[in-house]
């Protein structure tokens, strides 16, 4: 009985002791800001600690070549980054995610912030438009959008309240086009993915996810007098825990330097 | 899971619930708020009101109906081709048996969204069984009701057969030998003495393979993808709520709630009273 209270109280122990290190570990981010210097913005301040940043899902590659930029140019930060849908990242900030940048595939998702005092204003980037992409084997001979409406062709498409999915719609409406999906998907990323992976014929996707998937699909060019665009709001958020590391990322994705990272992968100037 | 075994000391395990050590109650209090405190915010922020309204949505019909559908046909799936497993898995001796459950019971502790992943690879259009599937017959899985069915069908199985299994390794096999002995084939044995004897574990197995059907949601995002009336269940309806309103994710996962109450109360008998009872 004796040895049983002991061990059940290291338990406790340690189980105080984890709780202790979850805590501590949640709370490390918004500590480090304490370097000062932030006053002389002309040259780039120490920054360390981590930002996180909550970018749409089409943002990755860009976003991630852009994250391990910002981490050379300041030796000992750390760049948190989370892909997804941008309501969905929306919602995520609204219900107190401790994220320091949002970047939104779509003014509409970042209103939503601003509204909830997330966020007092925003800029817009980039904008991008839409693409279809295809396997490489392309087996239902899909050679323009309007392709998309034929029953026999498989169709993945995003939600409707995902930026992809409202754009999509866009495109269908100015094609005069009915498009039956097989599949709404939550995010662009899985779109892409259904045709990657050979499920369905076709796919709605931005240029950039055509880019970015290189020889895994084919892009199809939607004309321009069909296609439609999102353009791409960031802010970094009032709430931030690295308000300093929050702006310095804000600013580096306005620089020449993000617009080129930005525009090598297919976006373009809003 | 072996509920057959009888406790002798039965007295002594009750008079020991009195004085419970504080060391053992503090933390067993927490762990108990812990359980029981989302659930009830739930109950706290559900739009009460306008409930009927979010409720009555034709999506969320069609979302519940789906779902009780597939969940359904996933058990009765898992019935016709997991039973007899279970029954092999109890009592056929072979080398490689241990093997051979463990595997079985891989899905129980698998991600569901790897399931979802592993059978497109296998099942899908491209998929190693499923390109066959394509060419020979024209079926597809993936993007189908029958979909659905599949995934589920291949993540609440293993409920089924551990549950079933358990209760046929502790049956009375005597009654199965004296069968025998007078003359029973095995398939008679198996019919008449066997399942009426695990009658109550195959319905609780049965009944936690469709909670956990009706659940499902990782594997049938990812093989079966997302289309209401066809593919998304009330799971996935309430992720897809989620994002543009929030009361109404509040609204159906309520629904949901009360289907876990309701599988609770019809398993009481098998879990809330204790080993002695089966």
């Amino acid at each position: 009985m004796q040895t049983r209270i002991i061990v059940l109280t290291a338990v406790a122990a340690a189980a105080v002791a984890v709780a202790a290190g979850c805590s501590s570990s949640k709370n490390s981010p918004s500590s480090p800001p304490a370097s000062p210097g932030a006053g002389g913005a002309t040259s780039s301040p120490a920054i360390s600690g981590t930002v996180t940043v909550f970018a749409a899902a089409s943002l990755k590659e860009a976003f991630t070549t852009l994250a391990s930029q910002f981490e050379s140019d300041h030796p000992g930060s750390h760049v948190k980054l989370s892909f997804g849908a941008s309501s969905d990242l929306a919602e995520q900030i609204n219900q107190g995610a401790p994220a320091d940048v949002f970047a939104s595939a779509s003014p509409k998702n970042m209103q939503q912030v601003i509204s909830a005092g997330g966020a007092s204003t925003s800029t817009n980037f980039v904008k991008n438009v839409m693409e279809v992409a295809v396997p490489p084997s392309n087996p239902a001979h899909v050679t323009s959008v309007t392709d998309l409406a034929k029953s026999s062709v498989k169709v993945a498409l995003c939600q409707p309240q995902v930026p992809c999915g409202a754009v999509a719609a866009e495109v269908f409406t100015n094609a005069k086009i009915t498009v039956k999906p097989v599949t709404l998907e939550p995010d662009v990323k899985s779109t892409l993915s259904k045709v990657e992976l050979n499920e369905v014929d076709a796919g709605m996707v931005y240029v950039t996810d055509v880019r970015a998937a290189g020889s895994k699909v084919t892009g199809i060019v939607i004309p321009d007098n069909l296609n439609a665009s999102t353009e791409y709001p960031i802010a970094a958020l009032t709430k931030a825990p690295h308000a300093v590391g929050a702006q310095a990322f804000v600013d580096l994705v306005l620089s020449p330097a993000g617009e080129a990272v930005l525009s090598a992968d297919g976006f373009q100037k809003p | 899971m072996s509920p057959r075994r009888s406790y002798p000391h039965r007295s002594v395990r009750e008079s020991g619930q009195r004085g419970v050590p504080a060391l053992i109650a503090a933390p067993a209090l927490v762990a108990f708020a812990f359980l029981l405190l989302p659930l009830a915010a739930l109950l706290v922020r559900a739009p009460w009101r306008g409930l009927g309204r979010l409720l009555s949505e034709s999506d969320v019909l069609t979302a519940l109906r789906l779902s009780l559908e597939c969940a359904t046909a996933a058990t009765i799936a898992a019935l016709v081709f997991g039973v007899p497993l279970a029954w092999v898995l109890a009592r056929m001796r072979f080398p490689g048996l241990g093997l051979v459950r463990a595997l079985v019971t891989l899905p129980l502790v698998l991600p569901p969204v790897v399931g979802g992943i592993a059978l497109l690879l296998a099942l899908g259009r491209n998929g190693i069984v499923g390109r066959h599937l394509d060419e020979w017959f024209g079926i597809t899985l993936p993007f189908t009701t029958a979909g659905v069915i599949v995934a589920e069908t291949f993540v609440a199985m293993p409920f089924l057969i551990v549950t079933v299994e358990g209760a046929l390794r502790t049956a009375d096999r005597d009654i199965e030998e004296a069968a025998v002995t007078l003359g029973a084939s095995r398939l008679t044995v198996f019919r008449r003495i066997t399942l009426p004897a695990i009658g109550p574990s195959l319905v609780a197995g049965s009944i936690l393979c469709w909670a956990r059907a009706l659940g499902e949601f990782g594997a049938t995002i990812t093989f079966a993808g997302n289309l209401p009336g066809t593919t998304q269940t009330m799971p996935l309806a309430i992720y897809e709520a989620f994002e543009h309103d929030p009361e109404a994710a509040i609204a159906l996962s309520l629904v949901l709630l009360l289907v876990a109450v309701i599988v609770l109360v019809a398993l009481r008998d098998k879990w809330l009273r204790g080993p002695a009872s089966l």
